[in-house]
């Protein structure tokens, strides 16, 4: 599903050139929930970005569902991000005037899918993370815990490969923080590649393999203890 | 993505903030209106200038002898006496002339008039019934000279309204009554319509007589003071004017042009001249007006510009959901071409608006060319395409994890 394999992120500036990634390589089978773990600073963002379709390696390989990512250009990055890859971020990231379902129908929209249908498949999968009764509210009317709810159902708008969760709590009350990791275990035992950045070990044990990274290198990898 | 698609989100942001895209769309308004209403006044004054011409007959060919060479002394144009009657009857006749309609021959003469205690200094025209048409002249009130009264030299004046008012008061009826030219006693047949003063000359102080009696019983002269010719249209004026010019040449037994003893003068000269400065005119304001539909563009730009810094978060999350570049590209085009083409349209309005309510105002006559207000309508989206290029493009541009980070 994914691999990546001795990947490499180098930041250059006028001053200084920073190896935010060393060498990295590892892989993601389908249907895992695997956390990536690292202290601030530890480049698990640029690996994120990275394997978001989001930004580029400066060297080294990765593997989406057999395709060379790294090699295309920004519309087939473009289409990757819409088609194979759904992302949850840690500031939600809805648009503020737009109400759930037009949220939620947003990359349907890039996709290319009908308007009849986005609607029907926006209310299906708000649904799903039980926002059945909030389908009209815009963000401001929303909680932080629903906000993210919405987000993930735009994460699986697109029935993607895997689901990105860039600290998906880290912005909400710990109860609710609670509630989303349920929803994305739930989201993992109907089948769904689930793979979250944190830096919180008990949000991080929700998963059932944790990747560490530390200093730009993979530190650690090991599958977790079931709960 | 449709553009159906792109449309509605477009008219969507737009919509959010009213307050500045009204703003942005004034500058258009005010541009687009004011470029349709200097337009529409400048071809309306066009229109009112050439009307005003063409109702002293835009086919009026009149020919005039021309100065006579006595002795290598060279008289004044005008003074001569080389038209003749016979000259006149000869074009009317000829089969050489084939585009003229009517022919005037005309004697004017200045004399002091006299009707009971009331005197005038008038011009006297000595003309034939045919005057009418030629110089576009209608009577207000009994009768114009008739071929009778040519033929028979008879002492008959129609009177002009000026004259009318000189010797018997404002709104008297002077028909039936008689008045004094040179010692002599005319009876008044008739008083011709107004027409107001032409920037030469007053067309309503004058007398008619019939030719004859003019060359004859008041000035004892043969000759006459011009011939006016009605062309069949003002498109074959040159070609009229070279026909009675070989004719009359011939008649006078000169071999070239240069030597004519008579001269030409025709109203179809002044048109095209008066055309030429009200349309340079309009021009000039009409690009004066368009200054201010760049400047309405440049604010478009800034607008867009602003709007993009602000909505970089929004440009990022589309992207990251799948937006391509082009989509962005598209969607920041659109909302500057909805801003610049409603302002337009409004602009259009307004300016059919003004421009009826001015032509109203100052009495001109209201035009409006279908090819301005589809210029105008072009132009405002090419703004639309043009200003909002660059921001368009620097959206389209922003990567998308820089875009997710700003804040």
């Amino acid at each position: 599903m994914i691999r990546v394999f001795k990947l490499s992120k180098i930041y250059r500036n006028e001053s200084a050139e920073t190896l935010a990634l060393k060498n990295v390589s590892f892989e993601i089978k389908k249907g895992e929930f695997v956390a990536i773990m690292g202290p601030s600073g530890s480049g698990k963002s640029t690996l994120m970005h990275i394997l978001g379709a989001l930004d580029k390696s400066t060297s080294g390989k990765y593997f989406l569902d057999g395709t060379d990512v790294s090699k295309m250009n920004a519309d087939e990055l473009a289409d990757i991000r819409n088609q194979k890859i759904g992302f949850v971020f840690q500031a939600f990231n809805l648009l503020p005037r737009y109400s759930a379902v037009r949220n939620v129908s947003l990359p349907m929209m890039y996709g290319g899918i009908e308007k009849e249908k986005r609607h029907d498949l926006a209310i299906k999968y708000l649904k799903m993370v039980g926002l059945g009764d909030r389908l009209d509210y815009t963000p401001s009317q929303l909680s932080g815990g629903q906000k993210q709810r919405v987000a993930i159902a735009r994460a699986l708008a697109m029935n993607p490969s895997i689901i990105l969760a860039d600290e998906p709590t880290g912005n909400i009350a710990t109860k609710q923080a609670a509630e989303i990791m349920e929803i994305l275990q739930e989201l993992n035992d109907k089948g769904n590649t689930i793979l979250i950045i944190t830096h919180e070990k008990d949000i991080a044990e929700y998963a059932k393999r944790t990747i560490t990274i530390r200093d730009g290198e993979l530190a650690g990898d090991k599958k977790n203890g079931t709960r | 993505m449709g553009l159906d698609e792109i449309l509605t989100e477009s008219i969507g942001t737009l919509a959010l903030n009213k307050v500045r895209t009204g703003l942005a769309m004034l500058g258009v308004i005010i541009g687009i209106g004011s470029v349709i209403t200097l337009v529409s006044l400048g071809q309306a004054s066009q229109k009112s200038v050439e009307n005003q011409i063409k109702s002293l007959g835009a086919n009026l060919i009149t020919v005039s002898p021309a100065g006579q060479n006595v002795g290598g002394v060279r008289g004044a144009a005008g003074g001569g006496t080389t038209l003749t009657l016979a000259d006149a009857e000869a074009i009317e006749n000829s089969s050489e002339v084939s585009t003229v309609t009517a022919v005037s021959p005309e004697y004017t003469g200045r004399s002091q008039v006299t009707a009971g205690r009331n005197n005038t200094n008038t011009q006297i025209y000595g003309v034939v019934p045919e005057y009418l048409t030629v110089r576009n002249v209608s009577v207000a009130n009994g009768s114009f000279i008739s071929g009778q009264h040519v033929s028979s030299q008879a002492k008959v004046a129609v009177l002009g309204p000026t004259v009318v008012e000189d010797l018997f008061g404002k709104g008297a009826n002077p028909v039936g009554q008689s008045i004094r030219i040179e010692g002599q006693n005319f009876t008044i047949i008739g008083v011709t319509e107004t027409k107001g003063g032409t920037g030469f000359q007053n067309q309503d102080d004058r007398i008619f007589v019939p030719l004859t009696t003019a060359q004859k019983v008041l000035y004892g002269v043969s000759h006459l003071s011009s011939i006016a010719v009605n062309a069949i249209s003002e498109d074959v004026v040159d070609l009229a004017k070279n026909q009675i010019g070989y004719l009359l040449l011939d008649r006078h037994k000169l071999k070239s042009p240069e030597e004519a003893d008579f001269s030409f003068f025709s109203l179809t000269d002044i048109l095209s001249t008066a055309s030429e400065v009200t349309g340079t005119f309009t021009t000039l304001l009409s690009g004066i007006a368009a200054i201010s539909l760049i400047v309405g563009g440049i604010g478009i730009m800034n607008i867009m510009l602003v709007t993009v810094t602000e909505r970089t978060r929004e440009i990022g999350l589309r992207k990251a959901l799948g937006a391509k570049n082009r989509i962005i590209t598209a969607q920041f085009l659109v909302e500057s071409i909805i801003i610049t083409f409603t302002g337009g349209f409004i602009g259009i309005m307004l300016g059919i608006g003004i421009s009826y309510f001015l032509a109203n105002s100052m009495s001109l006559p209201f035009t409006m060319s279908i090819s301005s207000v589809l210029l105008a309508f072009g132009v405002s989206v090419a703004i639309g395409m043009v200003f909002g290029r660059y921001p368009a493009q620097k959206a389209a541009n922003l990567e998308p994890i820089e875009a997710l980070r700003y804040e």
